[in-house]
């Protein structure tokens, strides 16, 4: 016998859940900020908007500070980034190298691996919102307003780009996953209230822009942050209704190969 | 030991659309290692995803270690390791890095910097799993399959690509997990890694078994063996032939050439030697060739194996 008897005897054993959602959440994390062009998307992006709209007169945001109106619709942005194009990207590629079809036989359940992914996001979301909270403050911000009707807004955009971010995941190339949410990012960033309000737009053209998740997030968050309204309850519908579709279609349609 | 199966496969049928890729296939695996040969497309990666519980079976039954891959997936997972043919790891992830994350999703993992050693994956360093060479690649999967200390590891082509070095370090892994009771079953295109590593082999083509057994057992069976010598040209071979069993045959296949086909055993070797010796006969190279299990397989499928 060779020297290594019973090193290979069977000790089989899932670890406990806490451990692999942490593990996992941990690793996801991880490879997400090693990635360059997703860094480009979730803190390049959204920083270079928000400094260079802030502080040069390109586009009129109306009434005010244009740090007011550009902070919240940064964060929405940062959100869509983070949900929607960095999650929908990332999950389409390890759809297609068969990360996903391998955890798939690991003890870790499907569940897990989801929670461990809305974790991971939910952690990149944290340090964009320090990031861009510090740069606005220093470009003169002065946000108003309800924390928790904040947070909620957030926690409701979350849950909308994810579900729409892995349908797309889930169901297309990975490659067609990638150009479709780099251009959907794009769009949404232009027609989105982002960066350029929506009244810029014409009439009907704003009622349709206006039930767009991006539009009810930046928004809502505009209402709270810059006019201290309250809860927002229109704009928080809204992320509710494409919460409720967009995860329930990831959950129907969403190929794990 | 031997005497529950770890894999019990029932008459499965599997199609995708309009293809049968596996049609009413049975396979029993004990414990130890099972092979499971056969050409490309003949449902050897099917068979083993079915039982990995990545696909839903037609019609037909498949238990792994007693349970449904399908329905028990949860309580079965734990205790297999898998090795898919690629892939499986992030872009991005470095060799140990990934090692170390799936060793944490197991209760009682191996101790990853050894079987980092063992499979010569230190020398993967900080490289990005993508910047890999594919035998590093194909070795970190097989790592991935074990590190968990499963009862039952799914090895797909485990050697597949890599070099003669690699593959006798993947070999070497092998019989070591069998020897300390982990049973295995691998799919491959090597009769040579069928024959050296399983206790039991079961060829596949066009989505059935076609036959089963031992290496030894499947060699056995089917074609006769053949014993060859070299001598001077114009041998008497009819002479020979008189000496022989009635079942036996021989012939001058070039000048010099001489084959003699039948059972090979002691006493036919020692006929043919005293027959060369009445006659003055030095037999030079005398060799019996036994038959192998590429002559099997190319018998059952009328296919040769590597493509």
């Amino acid at each position: 016998m060779t020297t290594a008897t019973g090193t290979y005897a069977p000790r089989p054993g899932a670890a406990p859940l806490p451990r692999m959602i942490g593990a996992q959440a941990v690793l996801e994390t991880k490879m997400l900020l090693r990635n360059g062009e997703q860094l480009l998307l979730t803190a390049v992006i959204p920083t270079l908007l928000l400094v260079l709209f802030s502080s040069v007169d390109i586009v009129d945001t109306g009434k005010g500070e244009a740090v007011d109106f550009l902070a919240p619709g940064i964060l929405a942005l940062a959100v869509m980034s983070t949900a929607f194009t960095g999650q929908a990207i990332a999950t389409g590629f390890e759809r297609r190298y068969g990360v996903l079809k391998r955890l798939a036989v690991s003890p870790l359940p499907r569940w897990a691996l989801m929670t461990a992914k809305t974790l991971s996001v939910l952690v990149t979301e944290a340090l964009q919102v320090v990031l861009l909270t510090a740069i606005a403050f220093a470009l003169g911000w002065s946000p108003h307003g309800n924390p928790g009707a904040v947070l909620l807004l957030l926690v409701l955009g979350t849950a909308a780009f994810s579900g729409l971010g892995l349908l797309m995941a889930g169901t297309l190339k990975a490659e067609a996953t990638l150009a479709a949410a780099n251009l959907v990012f794009l769009l949404l960033l232009i027609g989105g209230g982002v960066i350029v309000p929506l009244d810029r737009f014409p009439g009907a053209a704003q009622d349709v822009l206006g039930l767009l998740p991006i539009s009810a997030l930046s928004d809502g968050l505009r209402d709270v942050l810059r006019d201290g309204a309250g809860m927002p309850w229109g704009d928080l519908g809204i992320l509710a209704v494409w919460a409720v579709l967009g995860l329930a279609a990831a959950g129907r349609f969403f190929r794990w190969e | 030991m031997r005497s529950d199966p770890v894999v019990q496969v029932r008459a499965l049928v599997k199609r995708y659309g309009a293809k049968t890729a596996v049609d009413g296939l049975d396979l029993v695996a004990r414990p130890g290692v099972t092979a499971v040969l056969g050409p490309n497309g003949a449902g050897k990666t099917t068979t083993v995803e079915t039982c990995e519980g990545y696909r839903r079976p037609d019609s037909g039954t498949v238990r792994v270690l007693g349970l449904d891959p399908v329905r028990e997936g949860a309580a079965l997972r734990p205790r297999i390791g898998v090795m898919l043919q690629s892939g499986g790891v992030y872009s991005g992830a470095r060799a140990e890095e990934m090692l170390r994350h799936v060793a944490k999703l197991h209760a009682h993992p191996l101790d990853v910097d050894a079987l980092i050693e063992r499979l010569g994956l230190d020398s993967c360093g900080r490289t990005s799993y993508r910047r890999l060479s594919g035998g590093q690649q194909q070795r970190l999967a097989l790592a991935m399959a074990v590190v968990g200390r499963p009862e039952l590891v799914f090895l797909d082509e485990p050697t597949a690509g890599l070099d003669p070095q690699a593959r006798r370090a993947t070999w070497d892994l092998v019989r070591d997990l069998r020897a300390d009771g982990v049973s295995v079953i691998l799919t491959t295109h090597h009769m040579d890694e069928a024959e050296e590593l399983s206790d039991d082999v079961a060829i596949i083509d066009g989505g059935r078994v076609v036959a089963q057994g031992s290496p030894e057992e499947l060699c056995r069976g089917g074609a006769e063996n053949t014993l060859r010598f070299t001598g001077r040209p114009g041998l008497d071979v009819g002479s020979l032939l008189k000496a022989l069993p009635a079942d036996s045959s021989a012939a001058e296949l070039t000048p010099g050439s001489y084959r003699v086909a039948g059972k090979i055993d002691p006493q036919l070797l020692a006929t043919v030697t005293s027959w060369c010796a009445q006659h003055g006969v030095m037999p030079d190279r005398i060799s019996v060739e036994r038959h192998t299990l590429e002559d099997v397989f190319l018998e059952l499928t009328g296919k040769e194996l590597r493509s």
